[in-house]
């Protein structure tokens, strides 16, 4: 039973790369090499996966966890945009969001200890 | 000024010529104006043991701990990347104790941030006073407290103990 | 020649990436989750942003892509620790097939004497 389901989780996502490489997504903006294009749709597919674990997550920690995940991968994002347009400022916004998630990371983890926010 | 204010500013105006690189007179002068603001208020709460900073042999461990650090980071990605990938999942986790000598702060963030980098652990829980670490362990070797801490802290410790002790 | 250096260690960082969250769906308790993500991502997100360092060389972009990586590396593990403690405390308990959990113990023996 459980090789049968790694078997279909397998096959789901060879499925998924195959499309993402071989079938042309069309894309909202105008990318300069085909490279790029794909890393990023590969980025938001495991972006998708952190999305299901705060979808299903049973407790509030598992939320957390993938929160603070998905505030890792958006650095990514930022990298890739920065290679993409050329412009130097997406990498500040990274710095910028990298920060902010530390910080709200803290307190999320603050709040499930169960201890108020000026102790 | 103190000293250990002195090398909180050096620092700062560091990482703010990092932030704007082209370096420029303005860019100087308002670096300057908010380094020197920032390390005159929170001078005291970042270093407090400044004569440390004057030792060359703890730079020159330092350089020998970043690719022990990198070298332990790929293993630990090989590691876990098996892990996902194998149909069984071959995890066998728990919480393991182990001791460290280490007693100052920053040693013990350093370690405690090394041993979530390197292979299969993880720090949940750090006891200060007499010294233990609390460690998720994805696949437990050894309950007991001595050989686990031969097997998680030992590649550290000295090092650690040489740079920041 | 940079460029093709940064194409690989994109396409490293990205592995490791989606290794990490597919880790977040695959384990099974909150702990192993934490620790396959954390170390993965860390990695892959440090991999991609070297790669931009070896597109863009010693400009701004380049030089604020190794100060991420440095702020990335101090403060990953620090959010995950954090959040592994909480999580214990709060009462999230570990796998049922676990070996064994000191924590937990010490935790029950300080409650009763106190």
């Amino acid at each position: 039973m459980r090789r049968l389901r790694w078997l279909l989780g397998l096959i789901i996502i060879i499925l998924i790369f195959a499309v993402i490489f071989f079938y042309p997504i069309p894309s909202l903006l105008e990318w300069q090499s085909e490279f790029l294009h794909h890393a990023f749709l590969v980025l938001f597919f495991s972006a998708l996966l952190c999305l299901w674990r705060l979808f299903r997550g049973p407790t509030p920690a598992d939320r957390a966890v993938a929160v603070d995940i998905l505030g890792i991968l958006v650095l990514g994002f930022c990298g890739l945009l920065g290679i993409q347009t050329g412009r130097d400022w997406y990498i500040d916004i990274g710095i910028a969001w990298a920060l902010q998630s530390f910080i709200s990371t803290l307190a999320l983890a603050k709040y499930l200890e169960g201890r108020n926010f000026d102790e | 000024m103190r000293k250990s204010q002195i090398i909180l500013f050096l620092l700062a105006f560091l990482v703010w010529s990092f932030l704007t690189w082209p370096l420029d007179l303005q860019h100087l002068i308002v670096g300057i104006f908010i380094c020197g603001f920032v390390s005159f208020v929170t001078g005291d709460m970042f270093i407090k043991r400044p004569h440390m900073f004057k030792h060359i042999s703890r730079y020159l461990w330092f350089l020998y701990y970043i690719p022990l650090l990198i070298r332990e980071c790929i293993k630990a990605n090989i590691d876990v990347a098996y892990r996902v990938i194998h149909p069984d999942l071959p995890i066998n986790p728990g919480i393991v104790k182990v001791k460290t000598t280490l007693k100052s702060d920053t040693a013990l963030t350093f370690l405690a941030n090394s041993i979530t980098l390197t292979p299969g652990t993880m720090s949940v829980d750090i006891d200060e006073e007499n010294g233990f670490l609390y460690i998720h362990w994805i696949e437990v070797k050894d309950k007991d407290i001595q050989k686990a801490t031969e097997i998680i802290v030992k590649i550290f410790e000295d090092v650690l103990r040489r740079i920041f002790e | 020649m940079n460029e093709i250096l940064g194409m690989i260690f994109i396409v490293i960082g990205l592995a490791f990436d989606f290794l990490g969250c597919l880790g977040l769906i695959r384990l099974p308790d909150l702990y192993n989750r934490l620790q396959a993500s954390t170390k993965s991502v860390t990695l892959g997100t440090c991999g991609i942003l070297f790669g931009l360092f070896l597109f863009k060389g010693f400009t701004a972009a380049g030089l604020k892509a190794i100060l991420c990586i440095l702020f990335i590396l101090l403060t990953a593990p620090v959010s995950a620790h954090a959040l592994a403690r909480g999580a214990h405390k709060s009462g999230v308990k570990l796998w049922g097939k676990s070996v064994c959990d000191k924590y937990d113990e010490d935790k029950n023996a300080l409650s009763k004497t106190t």
